[in-house]
This record gives C-alpha cells, sequence and structure tokens, in this order.
C-alpha cells in the first residue's frame, strides 16, 4: 500500500447525498478478476448520461481529491468501487460521513476519508467548485488548506492515521500475530459438522 | 453483568483487543462467490500465504452465473473467466464448492442455511453486503471487502471495530397482506438509508417469535438498506427446528451441546443498547419504493411525497428520484403500469416466497405485456418448487422460470431490464441502473409483486 502524507490538488466537488457503489461503478464491470482497470468505467453511467457530468471535464482528469455529500459508498461491498476512484486517480474523499463497509474498504486500500461536518463541506465546495484553486491535504498535521488560503482541521482516528502515513499493511499486520489467532481458534467451540459432504 | 446478544458474540470473538484501533476479530466461517473472491486468492498467492482452515470456507456461484440453460457455458468471456477461476481456486485449496448442477448451488445467502453451515452465535462474512442475511440464525453476519476476504482466507481473521449496538422493538403484529418485506422497508424508510451506519441491530418483539426463518431472512438481508452492517434475531426453537437434519448441522451429542450453548444466545434482562427505537406494525400496508434508494418507499394506498414535505436534507434527492422514475410529486402510485415482474434473490427466492406467489397466480395469468422473471434462490429451492407443483403453476399462469442465481436482482448476466421499462420486483435495491441501464425498479413483496404481474400495474397483496 503507498503511504499517504500530503497531497496537493484541484478537487472534483460532487455535490450528491448516498452516492452508492453501484453509481461508482456499475455491476456489469465487475467480472474482472484483476484489481486494476476500473478507473475508465467509474461513474459510467453518469458520465453517459451527460457530457456536463463533473467526471467528463477534462480538469477532472488528474485531480486527486472529490467532494461529495453525506453517506457516500452505500450499498454494495464492492471493493471494485474504492478501485476505480484510485485507478481513475483520487487519493482522498472529503464528505459529511462515509458508509461503515466502503470506510473500511478505502482503508485497506490507503484512500483517505475525511469527514467534515455539512456547513464545512459546502463551504469547501463552494471554495473549489469548477476547479478553482487548489486544496491541500496534511494528513500528519490533520489540516486543509485551499489556494485561497481557508484552512480546516478534521479527526481521524489514531490507527488508521498510522496505517495511511506508513503505507501500513492489515495483513502483514493479521499474519504477524499468527500464533496467537491460532492459539484462539484452538480453544473455540465450532458445531459444523465434519462430516457433511 | 447483562450483556445483550451482540455483545455476547463480539466478546467471544476478540482474540486481541486495540484500545485505540481495531481489535483482532475471529471469523468462523466464510462463504466465497465468484465476483469478490478473484483478487483475494490471488494477494494470497502473490505474498505466498497458505489458506488457513480451509474447512470453515464454503463457496458456490451465484452472483453472473447465467441463469439460463446454456448456463454451463455462459457467453460472457469474462464472467466464464471469472466462474473457471473460482473453480480452480476452491479446487487448489480444498474449499467446499457447490457447483452447478450439484443440487446445492445458489445464492450464498440462500445456501449457507440450507447446508446448516450458518449457526447462532458465529460470525460469518462474505464479500456480499447482503451478509446480514445470516443474522436470522442468532449469528454476527456482515459483508466484507475483498481485502478482507483475503485476511480472513489467510488468517481466519479481520481488524475490525466493535460496531454500536440497536435494538428494533417490533410492536403489535401485521395485517395477513403485510410481510416481512412490507416491514424490513418501512423500517428502512423510518430510518433512513444512513440511519444505522455504524449499528448493529437486534430484532424483537412479538412479531418476530412467530415469524419464520424465511421471514427472518428477508427482514436481516435488508439491514445494510438502512446502512447496518448487520441485523440479526436472537435464536429460538423455530432456528433449532430449521437446522436440525441439515447436512452442516451438528449430529448426535454434539447437537445437544450445541442447543445448550445456543439457547443462551439472548440478550440478558436489563442489558442496554447504544439506542433502541419502536416500530408499531399493527397499521402497516403493503408497502413499494418509489424513487432510487430503498427509504424512498411508501405504503402502496398511498401518493408519492410532495418535496415540501420531505425533510429539507432529502429534498434534492427525492427531486432527482422523481425525474428519473418519470413521477409527479403527490401522484397515486398504485395503478401504474409495469412490463417486467421479479420474483427473487438472497431477499426473496426461497421456497416460503415461492409458496406465497404461486397460491396467489393458480389459476391465473400473467398480465399480457409483462414478462414475470421467477428465479429460485437455490438448486434446492428449485427442487422443492417441482416437487410442490409450483414450477408448473407459475408456467401454466405464463411466468418465466430462471435456473437459481442472482439474476435480475444485480443485473450482472442477462438477466437485465430493458430501457425504460418498469420493474416491480422482489429484490432489495431500487438504485439507479441496477437492474440495468435506464430501467426502473419498484421493490415491493413477492405477493405484490405477484398481484402487479397478474394486473399489469402496481398493485398491493389483499
Amino acid at each position: 500500500m503507498k503511504a499517504f502524507d500530503k497531497l496537493s490538488s484541484r478537487a472534483i466537488c460532487l455535490p450528491l447525498k448516498d452516492v452508492d457503489t453501484d453509481m461508482i461503478i456499475p455491476a456489469q464491470h465487475l467480472t474482472s478478476t484483476s484489481r486494476e482497470g476500473f478507473g475508465k468505467n467509474l461513474f459510467e453511467r453518469l458520465r453517459a448520461a451527460s457530457s456536463d457530468f463533473i467526471f467528463n471535464h477534462k480538469q477532472a482528469q488528474g485531480a486527486k481529491i472529490l467532494i461529495s455529500g453525506a453517506n457516500f459508498g452505500c450499498g454494495s461491498s464492492r471493493e471494485h468501487a474504492v478501485w476505480a476512484l484510485m485507478d481513475f486517480g483520487i487519493r482522498a474523499i472529503i464528505a459529511p460521513s462515509f458508509s461503515d463497509i466502503f470506510a473500511n474498504n478505502a482503508a485497506k486500500n490507503g484512500l483517505l476519508l475525511i469527514r467534515l461536518d455539512t456547513d464545512q463541506v459546502s463551504q469547501l465546495d463552494k471554495q473549489l467548485c469548477d476547479f478553482a484553486g487548489t486544496l491541500t491535504i496534511e494528513l500528519e498535521k490533520q489540516t486543509l488548506m485551499t489556494s485561497g488560503g481557508a484552512r480546516y482541521s478534521f479527526d481521524i482516528d489514531g490507527f488508521n492515521k498510522e496505517r495511511l502515513l506508513k503505507g501500513m499493511d492489515d495483513l502483514d499486520y493479521l499474519v504477524a500475530h499468527k500464533d496467537i489467532i491460532k492459539e484462539f481458534k484452538s480453544r473455540q467451540t465450532i458445531f459444523l459438522n465434519k462430516d457433511a459432504s | 453483568m447483562a450483556r445483550n446478544i451482540i455483545d455476547k458474540i463480539w466478546d467471544a470473538h476478540v482474540v486481541k483487543n486495540h484500545q485505540e484501533g481495531p481489535d483482532i476479530f475471529a471469523i468462523d466461517v466464510m462463504l466465497l462467490h465468484e465476483v469478490t473472491s478473484p483478487q483475494a486468492f490471488a494477494e494470497l498467492r502473490q505474498r505466498g500465504l497458505e489458506v488457513f482452515q480451509s474447512d470453515r470456507l464454503f463457496s458456490t456461484v451465484d452472483h453472473s452465473i447465467p441463469t439460463d440453460l446454456n448456463r454451463e457455458n455462459p457467453n460472457d468471456p469474462l464472467a466464464k473467466e471469472q466462474i473457471e477461476t473460482l473453480r480452480k481456486n476452491v479446487a487448489q485449496n480444498d474449499i467446499a464448492f457447490f457447483d452447478i448442477n450439484s443440487g446445492n448451488q445458489g445464492i450464498v445467502h440462500v445456501i449457507g442455511p440450507e447446508q446448516g453451515i450458518t449457526q447462532p452465535g458465529m460470525t460469518l462474512v462474505c464479500g456480499d453486503s447482503h451478509t446480514s442475511t445470516h443474522g436470522a440464525f442468532g449469528a454476527l453476519a456482515f459483508g466484507v471487502g475483498t481485502s478482507e476476504v483475503g485476511h480472513v482466507l489467510g488468517t481466519g481473521c479481520i481488524l475490525q471495530k466493535k460496531p454500536k449496538t440497536m435494538r428494533v422493538n417490533f410492536q403489535g403484529l401485521p395485517p395477513a397482506n403485510v410481510f416481512s418485506k412490507d416491514v424490513i422497508m418501512a423500517l428502512i424508510q423510518a430510518l433512513g438509508v444512513d440511519g444505522a451506519n455504524g449499528y448493529c441491530l437486534e430484532y424483537s418483539g412479538k412479531w418476530i417469535e412467530g415469524l419464520s426463518m424465511e421471514g427472518r431472512m428477508t427482514l436481516c438481508n435488508m439491514s445494510i438498506e438502512c446502512g447496518a452492517r448487520a441485523g440479526l434475531v436472537a435464536p429460538d426453537d423455530c432456528t433449532f427446528a430449521y437446522l436440525k437434519g441439515k447436512p452442516y448441522a451438528p449430529k448426535g451429542p454434539l447437537w445437544d451441546q450445541a442447543i445448550e450453548a445456543w439457547s443462551s444466545l439472548v440478550t440478558d434482562e436489563g442489558a442496554s443498547f447504544d439506542r433502541e427505537i419502536d416500530l408499531d406494525l399493527s397499521n402497516l400496508k403493503p408497502m413499494i419504493s418509489w424513487g432510487t434508494n430503498p427509504e424512498q418507499c411508501l405504503d402502496i394506498g398511498g401518493s408519492i411525497p410532495q418535496l415540501g414535505d420531505l425533510p429539507e436534507a432529502k429534498r434534492v434527492a427525492g427531486k432527482k428520484a422523481l425525474d428519473y422514475m418519470g413521477f409527479e410529486q403527490n401522484q397515486e402510485i398504485a395503478g401504474i403500469p409495469i412490463q417486467w415482474a421479479f420474483l427473487g434473490s438472497c431477499t426473496n427466492g426461497r421456497i416460503e416466497d415461492l409458496r406465497i406467489a404461486a397460491q396467489l397466480i393458480k389459476g391465473k395469468k400473467v398480465h399480457q405485456g409483462v414478462t414475470f422473471y421467477v428465479v429460485p434462490g437455490s438448486e434446492q429451492v428449485e427442487a422443492q418448487a417441482q416437487q410442490e407443483g409450483l414450477t408448473d403453476i407459475f408456467k401454466e399462469a405464463g411466468a418465466v422460470v430462471r435456473k437459481p442465481g442472482c439474476s435480475m436482482c444485480i443485473g450482472m448476466n442477462s438477466d437485465k431490464v430493458p430501457e425504460g421499462d418498469r420493474c416491480i420486483s422482489t429484490s432489495n435495491r431500487n438504485f439507479i441502473g441496477r437492474q440495468g441501464t435506464g430501467s426502473y425498479t419498484h421493490l415491493a413483496s413477492p405477493a405484490t409483486v405477484t398481484i402487479s404481474a397478474i394486473n399489469g400495474k402496481i398493485t398491493a397483496a389483499s
């Protein structure tokens, strides 16, 4: 996983609530057996429906920050949604809230999710819409700064922060605990019939 | 100290507590399917890790498998590769696989219970958000992403923070034409699509006690649609009766031991929850979705809301939904013509659902101009439906009976609603394009779907 520290980029503003993972990547693209290449189908239906859709804009190409509405990433558990966003180039998303499974998936891939209150998100939205200016995210300091000089700070839990800063990997962490996991599991009673065929 | 059922199951699975971050959390069973597992197996291989406890892993093909007779040889080369990849992965790692034509293939959330794999007190995950279904058995079951599928494959654990707990107290009993599907839709409407983010739910109340396992599965299945990763029902005699004799259920003395252990899985008197809500069922009516997310629903006798009557935060989404669905504010929803009807999915593709539908359609015809897909949730459901004569009833009525799979719920194979067509569906999500680009979805119970298919228009179950 790539480590995350400081990021400066113009932002894509998508002021929609409840952006679901079917929207982010439609199910017909889930037949791939790899993690790569989903970016070209990111928000496919919305991109097809209107040439004005923000992700169709030239300046969306290369933007690394997405600003969106509450409950971002709801619906299906497909991690492909995170892969598609990251494949497109998104490294951080700012929204009032995120769905639980999406947030978990983001953390596993080094995608930074920043929760701000609804008012702050709309302020950012106003300042940065139509690709005006840039936003700088400093994870270490937990701050955001717009090129216009507006500053915000954000909360993030310590574990997640460290994980992102170090590009730490959950699976390595778990594997390092394999002895206690094995010991724990050997003490458990499980009632699955072993002779079922 | 008095504990609720969620805390009991949680506490029994914490391998290592972490003060600041997530716990190392033991997963007892994982279900695998073709869509969310290939990258996880690849990750393991890349790191040179072995599969841990392959006897706790169970797999099948459901999402992209065609539901027509050509399912041995899917037309879509990518789907075919995905299915073959799963076959290879599970064979190499000695993982139980319920393949097509084994008599046991089906949607993961239908076959887990059928096989007796899903048991009370377990932690169970799958790379699918509707894994909450298994909560019907008093298991703590939730959807995970593909990275976490890999974590369980490699270590039998994931990193997980303890969820908050919420008890949903159902009060009273619903009228006879109101089903489990209507109840969960009413709850989602009340809570909103993000109302239970961060929570695990326990469903309780007198209604639950008399509810079949199929009804409980429908209820728990859609927990995720209000944001809750998991929802569960405490196990009772109904649970035990369902499990007894199932292939993976314990046998002999182990059965008695299991019953004793499972019987302790109840919320202790005086135990607290982070939040409690009540929902009165006595005046509930058959429900239907009008919009493009599962909270946008109403009773079929009602009218589509005026935007001004919605809470302010919901008006923008409401307007977008109205525009997409082609509705006016205040329009009555009953009587709107439909072109498609779908009975199936992990929400409502079980034998009880097919029985309800068959009883209603027996001797009647699917309306001219409506295509009614009946897709059994599993090969066992399919066989049972044939044996009970339900399949013949559907066919005589003019419905199209397909082979088992997720089908039109997710539209990953050729089972799609064509652009511009309206479908009444027993599935779980009415997101834009979910059933096919440019299609319109209305979620409802099997009874409402069947009656609407007969009438050719949205009609409440009576």
